[in-house]
């Protein structure tokens, strides 16, 4: 009876749903308006060209080309969501999700030019990077109280230049760029079993996309069915209650971190092992992935299933950006407007809670012209 | 209703002493309840005036609409006949609306006297300008008798202190109208003998009180008239000087309750817990917080560590359980030493344990039901696959059987959001799952704090069945009528030393309290301590 009125307005997963609509809408405002105080004539065009994307494109082959582009940096974005949403769940802010996936790409890509392995070992080896850097955060955390916000985002800075530095002897003679894998070591590449051909023959559409998708799949599954997201759950919800029942904290805090690790390690994989793109030993920041990860979890609010989406549309518009006019907007404004979309995506909790106390404030105001005297 | 219209209106005759606040005909909603439903509460000059009611009875809420921190929906509040409106606790501080809440509201490193300035202090050219306030304050506190030093610093002085200078931070305010929310629930028996005559002056003196609490005793002894309410609704209010303990406990509850606790004869059996020579760190101060601790617990019967609040009970407890490691000493569970044993160990091994917090420690508020109902047995066979997957049709079956059988009552059943349970409800559901683990040491620690007299009655019984059932049972409380009712044999703690073991049937509340506030201290020699000497012991001339 208490639902009916209420209605699906109070349903949690349509609130999830509609305030995670609300960010974009609110985002994209937000992008236009800055794109208008730049240049006001080319403002409607950028703003389309944005999320438009690959629909720029006037031929259905070419779209599908740019389409399988776009899910190729999906499936890492994915990857990384998933992983601070793994640990979100127990409590735990995996903002070391750069840098696992920084150390995921530097040991796959070490053990695909240097060691010369075959893809399927190469991105168990990225996993067991990301784990055990993440490892290095959980233990800090469990046994010396180490917030794990801090010692992730130290780490993520250890780890670049790490990378930089073990990735070095596999890089190109006259660019900064690691070697081709394709031309290296080809059976590092992730193979694309026909999905190619679905996108006009985009050889960077691999397996990944799927196995990304299925993690998030099983993600699901562990937390919901199995008795060790139950304790991981319990422990997120309430760290003193999961003590009182003799669940050891410590473990699987350390645990919980090294499959976020494990996750954000086989997304640089995806990536790396596709042969899109190539690590430049030069760079002097941590990759924007694994921290886009964060905004797509929260946009995909903090459900694996509605991570895929969020997901995919966060590398929508970053992917969009690049349709931009070059002439009229300066290179860097298509970074600005997608991080300005994603930094409202955290709000998405905001918006969850606006809507909440209008929600009930409505009710209240509702009952009390039903039943008045 | 009528009947109860009838008795509001007795109340408005003409003649009557004039009402300081009369908040008339309150309601107020929240999604899904009405805690305020039509509530009338005339409170006279200079009267105390208790308001009597089981937790979720809407007293909260009620002072909360008198203190502007809720907008009631109908009805209206009038300060001396005229009506007024309260939009926030600034207007309640204007009106004259003081509350002395029941967690105080003191800045710890702050001297008392800071704190009953703090917000309204004087100034001189921007500079503090005390002198002036510390007259007035030793004035009051002359006046009133409540004792305190300005001097100290609020973290050094007994709660007791503590209270007196909330009391005092009200009447430097002038404040005319003084709330005490359940003000008893800390002090040690001395302390509200004192409180009691404090009360009576500051009613004496023309202030006008409204007394929250669930204690009929107290309410019996310094207040005027009562008003009781029961679910959300006004039930009555009654003069104290024509009722009874009995007839109050039935406008509360709605039945007839049995407020002595019935038992037959404990026959204790063999020792199942043994405590020896136990210390825990305190994690407030250097020195340990339970020292040199030895007692035992044995099958069939009920030892009661009785103690005030912050003498260690709390982490004598986290320290049986595991939730803290031991300074020295040994625990023993039926013969078997756990002093090193994790917490899931403990608890295999036969100790259940009904936590102090049930928010902290005892439930995941945010879990449905039939997973908190579950949650110190999830990882067995019963509902966990050998691949590692709950066995959701087992996990709810079960919880359907436990909420049956304890009848734990929640909106959606073993589905429900355990933080939308009453407080009532969500112990009876960790009593329910303490309990079917069927251990052999049952802990609990003031399991019938902040509920109602029905759901008191209802847990005592359970403690007693499980006596009788043959098990040792380990009650922590800080209420004395508990303690002196329900138990077998009595422990007094006072800065983390057991100072007496005494039979309830051969002490009182004026004895315990004066071992409770140190006054006193047996010989350990004296004590059977241990329980290995058993003749000495003071409880078994039985």
């Amino acid at each position: 009876m208490k639902a009916e009125k209420k209605g699906f307005l109070a349903n949690e997963g349509f609130q999830s749903v509609l305030a995670s609509f609300l960010c974009i809408l609110v985002g994209i405002l937000f992008g236009y308006i800055v794109l208008l105080l730049i240049n006001g004539e080319g403002a409607n065009k950028a703003i389309l060209a944005i999320l438009k994307n690959f629909m720029t494109y006037p031929s259905r082959a070419a779209q599908m080309k740019y389409l399988g582009n776009t899910l190729v940096k999906t499936a890492p974005l994915l990857m990384c969501a998933l992983s601070v949403q793994f640990c979100y769940k127990a409590g735990l802010f995996n903002i070391g999700v750069a840098g696992q996936y920084v150390a995921g790409a530097g040991m796959c890509l070490y053990a695909a030019l240097i060691w010369k392995l075959p893809w399927f070992l190469c991105v168990p080896f990225a996993m067991l990077a990301g784990a055990a850097l993440a490892a290095v955060t959980g233990f800090l955390k469990a046994y010396r109280n180490v917030n794990e916000v801090i010692s992730g985002i130290m780490l993520n800075w250890i780890t670049l230049y790490s990378v930089n530095m073990l990735l070095s002897p596999a890089k190109e003679v006259s660019s900064p760029y690691t070697v081709q894998v394709a031309s290296t070591n080809p059976s590092a590449l992730i193979p694309s079993m026909g999905l190619g051909s679905l996108f006009s023959k985009n050889k960077y559409v691999t397996i990944a996309i799927p196995l990304s998708i299925l993690c998030a799949l099983l993600i699901w599954i562990v937390l919901n069915k199995t008795v060790f997201g139950y304790e991981l759950r319990a422990t997120g919800l309430n760290k003193d209650a999961a003590k009182y029942s003799g669940m050891k904290e410590k473990k699987n805090t350390i645990l919980t971190l090294m499959i976020g690790g494990a996750l954000a390690g086989m997304g640089a994989s995806f990536l790396y092992l596709s042969g899109y793109e190539q690590w430049s030993c030069t760079q002097s920041s941590v990759p924007g992935m694994g921290f886009n990860g964060i905004a797509a979890t929260f946009l995909g609010g903090l459900h694996p299933i509605g991570t895929v989406f969020s997901s995919y549309f966060i590398q929508h518009i970053t992917s969009g950006g690049s349709f931009l006019d070059k002439a009229v907007y300066p290179s860097q404004i298509s970074d600005l407007i997608s991080s300005i979309i994603i930094y409202l995506c955290g709000f998405v909790l905001f918006f969850k809670t606006f809507l909440n106390s209008r929600l009930s404030a409505r009710q209240d105001a509702g009952r009390k012209g039903g039943s008045g005297k | 209703m009528t009947a109860e219209m009838e008795k509001t209106m007795e109340h408005m005759e003409p003649g009557s002493q004039p009402y300081a606040i009369e908040m008339l005909h309150i309601t107020k909603r929240f999604p899904g309840i009405i805690a305020n439903d039509d509530i009338t509460l005339q409170l006279r000059k200079g009267e105390i005036h208790a308001l009597l009611g089981e937790n979720g009875a809407g007293k909260s809420t009620l002072m909360s609409v008198l203190f502007g921190l809720y907008q009631a929906e109908e009805g209206s509040i009038k300060k001396d006949g005229k009506e007024v409106r309260i939009q926030n606790p600034n207007d309640a501080n204007d009106l004259g609306i003081g509350m002395v809440h029941q967690h105080f509201k003191l800045v710890h490193c702050f001297t008392v006297l800071d704190n009953i300035i703090l917000g309204v202090e004087s100034t001189r050219n921007g500079l503090l300008e005390k002198k002036e306030a510390r007259r007035r304050v030793a004035a009051l506190s002359e006046k009133y008798g409540l004792k305190v030093d300005l001097d100290a610093m609020v973290e050094d002085i007994t709660v007791g202190m503590q209270q007196r200078t909330e009391i005092l931070k009200m009447l430097y305010r002038d404040n005319e109208i003084l709330i005490f929310d359940e003000p008893t629930a800390v002090l040690t028996p001395a302390e509200i003998d004192d409180l009691m005559l404090i009360m009576k002056s500051l009613a004496k003196e023309g202030k006008s009180i409204l007394f929250i609490s669930h204690k009929l005793n107290e309410i019996m002894s310094v207040a005027d008239r009562c008003t009781v309410l029961r679910r959300g609704k006004y039930i009555g209010t009654v003069d104290i000087k024509d009722t009874t303990r009995e007839e109050l406990s039935r406008m509360m509850v709605g039945r007839d309750v049995q407020l002595e606790v019935e038992k037959n004869e404990s026959r204790p059996g063999k020792e199942i817990l043994k405590v020896s020579n136990m210390s825990v760190a305190s994690k407030m101060h250097k020195n340990n917080a339970v020292k040199n601790v030895s007692f035992t617990v044995r099958a069939g019967e009920i030892v009661c560590i009785a103690g005030i609040d912050g003498n260690g009970q709390r982490e004598l407890v986290y320290g049986l359980s595991g939730l803290e490691p031991l300074a020295g000493g040994q625990i023993f569970l039926n013969g078997k030493d756990i002093t090193h044993a994790s917490i899931r160990e403990r608890s295999v091994l036969g100790m259940s344990h009904i936590p102090e917090d049930r928010h902290k420690h005892g439930l995941v508020l945010d879990y449905s039901l039939e997973y908190n109902l579950i949650l110190q047995g999830y990882f067995k066979q019963q509902f966990r696959s050998r691949m590692g997957f709950l066995k959701r049709p087992d996990i709810r079956a079960y919880a359907n059987k436990l909420i049956e059988q304890y009848d734990v009552r929640s909106g959606q059943g073993a589905v429900s959001q355990v933080r939308s349970m009453s407080g009532g409800n969500q112990q009876k559901a960790i009593i329910a799952r303490e309990i079917d683990k069927e251990p052999d040491l049952l802990i609990a620690v003031q399991p019938t704090r902040g509920l109602d007299v029905g759901a008191i009655e209802y847990i005592h019984k359970k403690l007693l069945a499980q006596r009788d059932a043959g098990r040792a049972v380990l009650l922590i409380s800080l209420e004395l009528e508990e303690v002196l009712s329900v138990s077998d044999r009595i422990l007094v703690m006072y800065e983390g030393e057991i100072v007496g073991e005494f039979d309830p049937r051969k002490t009182n509340r004026e004895e315990l309290g004066l071992y409770m506030a140190g006054a006193k201290k047996q010989d350990p020699g004296r004590r059977s301590g241990t329980g290995i000497n058993q003749e000495g012991g003071p409880s078994h001339e039985s």
